[in-house]
């Protein structure tokens, strides 16, 4: 089939973001070609502030060099204007002549900065702020000449003023406003950054209306002249002022623009060929100037032209950064406030430290972060996700303390950690590495700063870490998304709330149909994808759909635990942590029968038998004659017990059974992610119930319930759910919020993240207040269980996957 | 040059989306891979990584990963998939009438 031609105008973030987005959706959809009014390839221009500075090089802030263009088949015209368009005929022209026909145009014209309407704004000495060009006219100034004035006290004009006094020029920031930044800041905080500012040498004047810029004897400029009569010396003049789109092109070509190319919600012009994305757009009146929403378009563009036609353009709350070396500022959805939003702000002058919250109808909508913004991350998902905050509204300000407890010495701000601070105790990586690469590579997502770094890859707990650096590098770009918005993996658009819910409503039963019904884009889906659609469809279908053992970990498969060797270890179950000397016998016999070099007590009250041979599990489960432990499983682990009042003189409750009667109650409970109990007999809570997923603890007059508990990672303090008097009791509510957890979380999501996510609120809703839901969640538990056996005993009766067991060995023939 | 083709097992002694462990008195374990397409290939059980059985891994489209630590290896070459890096040797391998051939030295 002959490839449809695609022309690119404007060779920006934007434009090539939605190529790449393309191609991996359609390599072969189109023959590509792409003017470029710049003479370079696409360069990171969030990053030129760094270039002015000197702390990075433009080679450094390539996102995607000429040879990537080569390597996609796709012709590039770099320092080419496109001046005309006929729609007609189909064909663009640029200003040399070079021409190129289309079967879809796609316009990613960008912005053009504003230029003040004042005398002078033509002079030798007056740039903006806006390309590599730009960046090479104040760095020469830099060198020649010693007064800069910066016009306009936003984000970009400060970053100017910075990058000019770093490389030693006097630079006075004029502005119009009361206070600097006055569409993040307010006047406190705004004060506070002057302050800094001011320290570093940096001149500011505020509420000066600039009237002229004056010619010196060489033609160059020599001043700035205000309203007032106030003259300033000017080597160099900066306007920063702000960014128009640039729709011009389209408009002489007749597409229908309106302060912007308007386009729809399929980021489509009013003629249906051509497509727009960026900053040149106007989508539902709005235009964007930052980079997060025009990869966003970049996304929907991309499935248009791919033929996929199911993306839409939403707009979502965004987040900017100021990119100013240890000035730290964070500002996230509106932070501005207005009627019938609350603020909720944190002001320390002195520790120069300024928050503040707004929030609007029980929800956070906007958050202003100056000093300390390691929390920015987390504020920016509460407002995206926008669920209630009333219950943790007190500790809001506090901050989310995300950060696993242990594994990078303590440390929960990224700022003040040096670059061979270990950030990433699992795999050893180091801030400097982190930073570099998300430069050198142009990484925008933890999840890419993980692929290329492996930090965060192992046990996650440093990911709030990655995260801060990720948005100290790249600002408001930076992708940090809540997961509930997040694609699954790279084989879909969709997240794990759609794919569940899809399974639900469209009664999907199995993997290759769910694949097909859901438009996947590879075969067979991927590693990632495969597990969580497997536990979606059994735990929405159980006893419908089949369990799928090859999208299985192979710890699941074999109902064992792989070791770094390939041995594996087997951990029988010990109802409650109660054994006896017939089992300790049989797993002493075991231990000596298969040579198995390692016997150890588990943290959950069981034995660990480690280093058994795969060929061995068979005989090993057969010999020990004890039910799986699932100690392998995204399933019920243990059920941890003290010894309650059966022997213990404190204890008020029958610690042990209760442990006992809930594990027999779970057994063979897959899961999201791996659940673990723990029922104390007493408040003394020798069984930790406080840090398990539903922690149980007996008192006097019944038995309190908490639930989202964590040891791990990050220690997490269950939280009250209820407390009930009867045994039965026990039972029906921890099962009832077991099984909302199983029917609602994201796969890999543990309690307390799922518990956060929805918010303790909604829990006691379903699983108190609703007292048909609450046996209805247990009744389904409980059917689904009726599906599930001993692994261990199935296999030993039944006999195993002889693939999985048995190794292959070499017959010759000829041939 | 001819091949020493040696057969090794069936086709449907492997299960579609699975892997089968050939072991060798003389050499590395060979991991021998059957996608959902009924495309057979054959690696050295090795992660380039840290050595785990590939063979344990979760097989999708072309690719293994390994059970280890998620290292996603190209099964028709044996390289990582970028941005990691490192090769397990691939062994060539066919499939006629049903049964699976390795070419071993």
């Amino acid at each position: 089939m002959k490839k449809l031609k695609l022309v690119m105008v404007g060779n920006g973030m934007a434009g090539v973001r939605t190529l790449e987005e393309l191609l991996k959706l359609t390599p072969e959809l189109y023959d590509i070609t792409v003017f470029g009014a710049e003479p370079y390839a696409n360069y990171n221009r969030i990053l030129l502030s760094p270039v002015l500075t000197g702390e990075q090089t433009l080679p450094e802030i390539m996102l995607n060099d000429v040879d990537w263009y080569a390597e996609h088949g796709i012709t590039l015209h770099l320092g080419k204007e496109v001046v005309d368009i006929d729609r007609g005929r189909r064909i663009v022209r640029a200003a040399d002549g070079t021409t190129a026909e289309y079967d879809r145009l796609l316009l990613a014209t960008g912005s053009n900065p504003f230029i003040l309407p004042v005398p002078g704004k033509e002079l030798d000495g007056v740039v903006t702020f806006r390309d590599i060009h730009d960046v090479n006219t104040m760095i020469d100034a830099a060198a020649n000449h010693q007064h800069a004035v910066v016009i306009g006290g936003g984000l970009l004009g400060l970053e100017a003023a910075n990058g000019l006094a770093a490389r030693g020029m006097k630079v006075t920031v004029v502005h119009l406003g009361e206070w600097l930044l006055d569409r993040q800041l307010d006047r406190t905080a705004a004060a506070m950054l002057q302050d800094t500012l001011q320290e570093r040498g940096l001149t500011f004047l505020l509420q000066k209306q600039t009237a002229e810029l004056v010619a010196g004897s060489s033609g160059r400029v020599a001043s700035v002249r205000f309203k007032d009569g106030e003259e300033v010396p000017a080597d160099l003049v900066v306007m920063a002022v702000g960014i128009r789109p640039n729709f011009s092109l389209a408009e002489q070509s007749g597409i229908y623009c309106d302060r912007g190319i308007v386009v729809n919600d399929f980021m489509q012009t009013f003629d249906p060929r051509v497509y727009a994305v960026g900053e040149c757009v106007s989508h539902r009146g709005v235009s964007y100037g930052l980079v997060a929403p025009l990869f966003d378009m970049a996304k929907v563009v991309a499935n248009h032209l791919a033929n996929f036609g199911i993306a839409r353009y939403v707009p979502a709350a965004t987040s900017t950064k100021l990119k100013v070396t240890g000035v730290d500022l964070f500002s996230a959805g509106n932070f501005m406030g207005g009627d019938g939003h609350e603020e909720i702000t944190l002001s320390d002058p002195v520790g120069g430290i300024y928050k503040k919250l707004i929030v609007k109808d029980d929800k956070l909508v906007g958050a202003c972060l100056y000093g300390d913004t390691a929390d920015g991350g987390w504020y920016f998902r509460l407002i995206r996700e926008g669920h209630a905050i009333h219950e943790m509204r007190e500790q809001l300000m506090l901050g989310e303390g995300a950060i696993g407890d242990v594994g990078h010495a303590g440390q929960n701000r990224a700022m003040g950690m040096s670059d061979d601070a270990e950030v990433c105790g699992c795999n050893g990586v180091c801030k400097g590495s982190i930073v570099k690469a998300i430069q050198e590579k142009g990484l925008f997502t933890v999840d890419e700063v993980k692929k290329h770094t492996k930090a965060a890859s192992s046990c996650g707990s440093c990911t709030g870490l990655v995260e801060q650096i990720l948005i100290n590098c790249v600002g408001g770009a930076a992708d940090v998304k809540p997961k509930s918005e997040k694609a699954i993996c790279g084989c879909t658009e969709l997240n794990h709330g759609q794919v569940r819910q899809a399974i639900r409503e469209q009664h999907l039963t199995s993997l290759a149909d769910t694949f097909t019904a859901l438009n996947w884009r590879s075969m067979d889906g991927c590693s990632s994808c495969r597990p969580a659609i497997n536990y979606y469809l059994i735990s929405s279908w159980p006893g419908e759909a089949k369990d799928d053992p090859q999208s299985r970990f192979i710890n699941e498969r074999v109902h064992a635990n792989i070791q770094k060797d390939g041995t594996y270890s087997v951990i029988p179950r010990m109802w409650g942590g109660v054994t006896n000397p017939s089992e300790l016998r049989r797993i002493a016999d075991v231990a000596d029968k298969y040579d198995i070099p390692m016997v150890k007590v588990t943290g959950g009250q069981r034995i660990d038998l480690l280093g058994v041979k795969k060929e061995d599990l068979p005989k090993v489960w057969a010999d020990l004659d004890m039910p799986s432990g699932h100690a392998y499983g995204k399933s019920l682990r243990t059920v941890k017990t003290c010894v309650g009042s059966e022997f213990c003189r404190f204890g008020t409750q029958d610690s042990t059974q209760m442990g006992i009667d809930l594990e027999h109650d779970l057994f063979g409970m897959w899961s999201p992610a791996k659940v673990k109990l723990a029922v104390s007999g007493c408040p003394r809570n020798c069984s930790e119930a406080g840090i398990k997923d539903v922690g149980i603890i007996g008192v006097d007059s019944g038995w309190e319930l908490y639930i989202g508990g964590n040891g791990g990672i990050k220690t997490e303090v269950a939280e009250f759910l209820c407390k009930v008097k009867t045994h039965d009791e026990v039972m029906v509510y921890s099962g009832a919020f077991l099984q909302l957890y199983r029917e609602e979380a994201f796969y890999l999501e543990r309690t307390v993240h799922y518990l956060h996510r929805v918010g303790m609120e909604y829990i006691k809703q379903r699983v108190l207040a609703d007292e048909v839901g609450r046996n209805e969640l247990y009744a389904r538990l409980k059917f689904a269980l009726t599906f599930e056996q001993d692994p261990w005993a199935e296999r030993t009766k039944g006999g195993v996957a002889r693939h999985e067991f048995e190794a292959l060995s070499i017959e010759t023939v000829t041939a | 040059m001819s091949r020493n083709w040696k057969t090794i097992c069936q086709l449907n002694d492997i299960p579609a989306q699975g892997a089968r462990v050939l072991k060798r008195d003389d050499g590395d374990d060979i991991a021998i891979f059957r996608t959902i397409d009924d495309q057979v290939f054959a690696l050295v059980d090795k992660c380039p990584h840290k050595g785990g059985p590939l063979s344990q891994g979760i097989v999708s489209g072309r690719t293994v990963t390994c059970p280890l630590h998620n290292w996603n290896i190209d099964l028709a070459t044996g390289q990582a998939c970028a941005p990691d890096e490192g090769c397990s040797g691939h062994i060539p391998v066919k499939l006629e009438a049903g049964a699976i051939f390795l070419a071993l030295d």
